[in-house]
């Protein structure tokens, strides 16, 4: 492909889609920020959960290993 | 210790710092793919949660901090444009430019949303940058952690299936 062809297709885009620039923020953005840090910071990941739930279970069914388990806690 | 060093090291000021310095970059950077505002702006979140994440990776003596949160925002918006697999909404809020009657141009404008629709989200990103923004490869190679060629070859191969879309369409640039 020839460089005047990109050349039209880019002049079409342009002309079309005019250049964004960027644009300027129009708000402060770290109070979200915040907000957001804070919720992903209590959310508790599945894998903490799931380990838990075997814990409890393995306690439930095999009561025999609290005793063992206090001992080396 | 320089912020840099205290970002790294998980400070929450420094890292508050960082992002008062460099959101507008971001956000500018991440409008010149997405091309909306509500969602440049959630991107922009999104790519500094991914740089608070990534702390411990961040390697000070790099110093760049500007060219990492490119990458990582990049990278965000290539993942939301995947995952938004959508009709690109038409950008609203900037300046039209048209030199043909309105309803014409509104109709070239579809078939060109069409065509860029059809497009992977990583040429799409490519060709907003390199022939809609004209941000210079060396800028855009670095956002995408490839080389300078790539991107010319990545540019090549849009170019090509968007004329080639465009002329099944009946536009021919």
């Amino acid at each position: 492909m020839k460089e005047p062809q990109i050349d039209d297709l880019k002049k079409l885009l342009k002309d079309t889609l005019p250049p964004a620039h960027g644009g300027e923020l129009q708000r402060d953005l770290w109070p979200a920020m915040l907000q957001r840090l804070d919720q992903r910071t209590l959310r508790v990941p599945w894998w903490d959960w799931a380990l838990l739930a075997t814990v409890a279970a393995a306690l439930c069914f095999f009561p025999g290993i609290i005793p063992a388990l206090l001992y080396h806690l | 210790m320089e912020l840099l060093e205290r970002f790294a090291a998980g400070d929450v000021d420094a890292f508050e710092a960082l992002f008062r310095q460099y959101q507008g970059e971001v956000y500018r950077w991440l409008m010149r793919i997405v091309r909306n505002t509500a969602v440049a702006e959630d991107l922009t979140l999104e790519t500094f949660w991914r740089m608070h994440r990534a702390h411990a990776r961040f390697d000070p003596a790099m110093g760049n901090c500007g060219a990492w949160l490119r990458r990582i925002a990049t990278n965000a918006a290539i993942d939301h444009l995947r995952h938004a697999r959508r009709e690109v909404p038409l950008p609203d809020d900037l300046p039209a430019t048209a030199q043909q009657p309105p309803a014409e141009q509104l109709e070239l404008r579809r078939e060109i949303l069409r065509a860029m629709n059809k497009l992977s989200p990583r040429l799409r990103a490519v060709v907003l940058l390199a022939l809609v923004e004209e941000e210079p490869y060396e800028r855009i190679a670095e956002a995408l952690g490839i080389s300078e060629s790539a991107v010319k070859v990545r540019v090549f191969r849009g170019v090509r299936i968007l004329r080639k879309t465009l002329s099944q369409a009946g536009v021919h640039p």
